[in-house]
């Protein structure tokens, strides 16, 4: 066995058996409803970098595969349902949204991977708006606004499965997603992987080297909306539900969201993304009712500030642990100021929209932090408006700082290479 | 149907294209000079709607008219100048992606400010009467002014375009902007200026049209694509393919929203039935006007497969 092999695979089962004993660990049903849905959306977002991150198309109509595959989904499971057809164990069901999300893929893919750049990013956007506005005049497959459910408990099953309980539906989810996101990831090494970044990188040159980049892209697309569908049916079983929005620009801007904030240019980026974001969606849509707000803030900040998302700063630090793990100690004064100051800025600026929300809502007192302030209150806002204000201030002096210590610690590993 | 009808719906699309146009001329500049699709347009669309209803609130709408267009188009200024410039180096794709989560906030901005249910923004009372009445239909005197205000503008636009020197060098930055910097012009302050002087323009357009429509958070969801259509069919940096492609798209909806035909009418004109419980009877009992709304998107989807450059535009999307 290979040293490489060993560094790779142990913590790969590692992480298999961790999420295997997972259910034991956390019983909830609410702790097991976030993880099935993180599952689904680690899929779906992967599936989206492979034409974002890996082939460089930007998609804002990828919730359209992902949206019809869940419909078929269900409309197979009525089918199930009602007896018009033979049971299917679940298990297979991706399958289906598999293949909607393939023949979806070849048509769409074949008609909009002729551009690229921002006019292949419109058709997909005219698509997703024509799909949308579709599900709502089709009243027959799409039943409008209510969507349409199924019944996941088909009673064939293979191994003694029900799908009743959600633990089991979290299997069926983890099952897939092990397996869809490993093909992902060797598709990114096979020769097709390698010609998808060199069409991303440079056009040009991939098409005087002899391939058909069109048909690259093509292909590219083609297999992510596969991906997108398979997620899309595992999205159906989950809820037993799907609904318009699931196809609509909300649900393809999401997706993107989990991809860039995440890292489009890293395999683990997304799945970070998916995480976190799936992670705060839960979280705060409890706490706050302006959590897209909040969404669209740190999207942003992430494009203006770090557009190679979180696993890219992450990535920025590799060369310093694999050469000289010591100096990290030097970044941590530097990297505790940043992260102190950002803490301070998010504190007065969440609180600010909270108060203006309050204003809105008719109550007088809100609870923000665990603490309960009154909106009226001048001073207040006052306070608030004043640490977000310093901690702009502090962020943009710490910030000096950080690249200051950063620029110094990699002149120390160059120093150290080069002896 | 009667010729009255005809021209009262060849009017009202008449109305709607050039509202579309007061929308979009503002985008297919922005678009063509700096390859930037901005998302947010119909943000500010909004923006100008909401402010417009508000200072139509604390002094009037003649004074809504003039200052919320201003103060949208300063917005939009700012925006460029310290958002989208910093971000210009990532390329197109990352002014795209910064676009659309300006879009997010801007809606969600908007929600908490003015509430999720729409404002009563109310057409001025001055201007609330029938103007004309041709034979049973009649004509508000709003919807002549905002007509007579939106050809103004593109007649205003066309003349600075044409006539004078900043003109000059906004189309010659809508060519070759490397050599304008390089004559000695300031791109990057031109750029900021017509951006915001697009959004001016949105804003403009929302004041206008935020009291018939209704001014609410989603209408800038409801409008942006169309937006896009419009300037995607006239062809980028257009100002006489926006008119054009404005106007025909305008028209096409609404009179699709008026055809109450649909496919059995056809198969009944050939002498066959379509079985009112089958399947088949779903799709070919579906009217124009039900499917009117999926018209501008394959448009869209067509233009920019067959012709990106669209009417009128030099270059490709």
């Amino acid at each position: 066995m290979s040293k490489i092999f060993k560094l790779k695979f142990i913590p790969f089962l590692i992480l298999i058996l961790f999420l295997l004993f997972l259910p034991f660990i956390f019983t909830s049903s609410f702790v097991l409803t976030l993880l099935c849905k993180m599952g689904v959306l680690i899929i779906f977002s992967v599936a989206y970098n492979m034409l974002l991150g890996q082939t460089g198309l930007l998609s804002f109509g990828h919730a359209i595969y992902f949206g019809l595959a869940g419909y078929a989904s269900i409309h197979f499971l009525g089918a199930i349902n009602n007896n018009y057809i033979p049971s299917l164990p679940l298990i297979f069901l991706p399958f289906i949204g598999a293949i909607v999300g393939l023949f979806l893929g070849i048509i769409i893919g074949y008609l909009s991977t002729k551009r690229l750049g921002t006019a292949f990013a419109m058709i997909s956007l005219g698509f997703c708006e024509l799909v949308t506005a579709l599900t709502l005049i089709f009243v027959v497959f799409f039943n409008g606004e209510d969507g349409i459910q199924a019944d996941r408990v088909t009673g064939n099953e293979l191994l003694g499965l029900t799908y009743g309980p959600q633990s089991e539906v979290y299997y069926l989810i983890l099952f897939w997603c092990i397996i869809t996101v490993l093909v992902m990831y060797l598709l990114t090494k096979t020769p097709f992987g390698r010609m998808c970044n060199a069409v991303r990188d440079n056009q040009q040159r991939a098409e005087f080297v002899g391939y058909n980049v069109r048909k690259i892209r093509w292909l590219a697309f083609s297999l992510s909306a596969t991906f997108a569908g398979a997620a899309g049916s595992l999205h159906a079983i989950n809820y037993e539900h799907i609904g318009f929005e699931s196809v609509s620009l909300v649900q393809s801007g999401m997706v993107l969201f989990m991809a860039y904030i995440g890292g489009i240019g890293n395999f683990l980026g997304p799945i970070l993304g998916a995480i976190s974001l799936t992670y705060l969606d839960t979280m705060l849509s409890d706490i706050t009712e302006a959590w897209v707000l909040y969404y669209g803030i740190i999207f942003v900040l992430v494009i203006a500030f770090a557009p190679q998302g979180l696993s890219g700063i992450i990535i920025m630090h590799e060369p310093i642990i694999r050469n000289n793990p010591s100096l990290m100690q030097k970044l941590l004064i530097p990297y505790s100021l940043l992260l102190g100051s950002i803490l301070l800025t998010t504190i007065g600026f969440t609180s600010i929209i909270e108060l203006l929300h309050s204003l809105n809502s008719g109550h007088q007192t809100l609870k923000v932090y665990w603490i309960k302030i009154n909106n009226n209150n001048i001073l207040i806002w006052s306070a608030f408006f004043l640490i977000s204000i310093s901690g702009i201030f502090l962020i943009r002096k710490s910030y000096v700082f950080v690249k200051e210590k950063w620029t110094e610690v990699i002149e120390e590993i160059k120093l150290s290479l080069v002896k | 149907m009667s010729l009255e009808v005809l021209v009262f719906i060849l009017f009202n699309g008449l109305l709607y294209g050039m509202f579309l146009f007061m929308l979009s001329s503002g985008l297919t500049l922005i678009f063509g000079m700096m390859g930037i699709l901005n998302f947010a347009h119909a943000s500010f669309f909004m923006i100008g709607a909401y402010l417009g209803y508000q200072i139509s609130i604390y002094s009037n709408f003649w004074l809504a008219l003039i200052f919320s267009p201003i103060i949208v188009g300063l917005m939009g200024g700012m925006i460029e100048k310290y958002g989208l410039r910093n971000i210009h180096k990532y390329g197109h794709i990352a002014e795209l992606l910064f676009t659309f989560g300006l879009f997010y906030i801007i809606e969600e901005l908007v929600q908490l400010i003015w509430g999720k249910s729409p404002v009563p923004y109310k057409v001025p009372e001055f201007l609330n009467f029938p103007l004309l009445e041709i034979s049973g239909m009649s004509y508000p005197a709003y919807s002549m002014f905002r007509l007579v205000l939106s050809l103004l503008i593109f007649l205003a636009i066309y003349r600075i375009l044409a006539k004078t020197k900043t003109g000059l060098i906004i189309k010659a930055s809508l060519t070759n902007p490397n050599m304008v910097a390089a004559l000695g012009h300031n791109v990057p302050r031109v750029f900021s200026q017509v951006f915001g002087f697009g959004c001016a323009l949105a804003g403009l357009a929302g004041v206008l049209a935020g009291n018939v429509i209704g001014t609410e958070p989603a209408m800038a969801l409801l409008l942006g694509p169309i937006v896009f259509v419009v300037v995607v069919t006239g062809g980028l940096g257009s100002i006489k393919g926006a008119l054009v492609a404005s106007i025909i798209i305008g028209m096409m909806q609404t009179t699709a929203v008026s055809l109450e035909f649909n496919l059995n009418n056809l198969i009944n004109y050939f002498g066959f039935t379509v079985d009112v419980s089958s399947l088949l009877n779903h799709f070919t009992n579906l009217t124009i006007s039900q499917l009117s709304p999926i018209v501008p998107y394959i448009l869209l989807i067509i233009v920019l497969i067959a012709r990106p450059r669209g009417l009128f535009g030099k270059r490709d999307v």
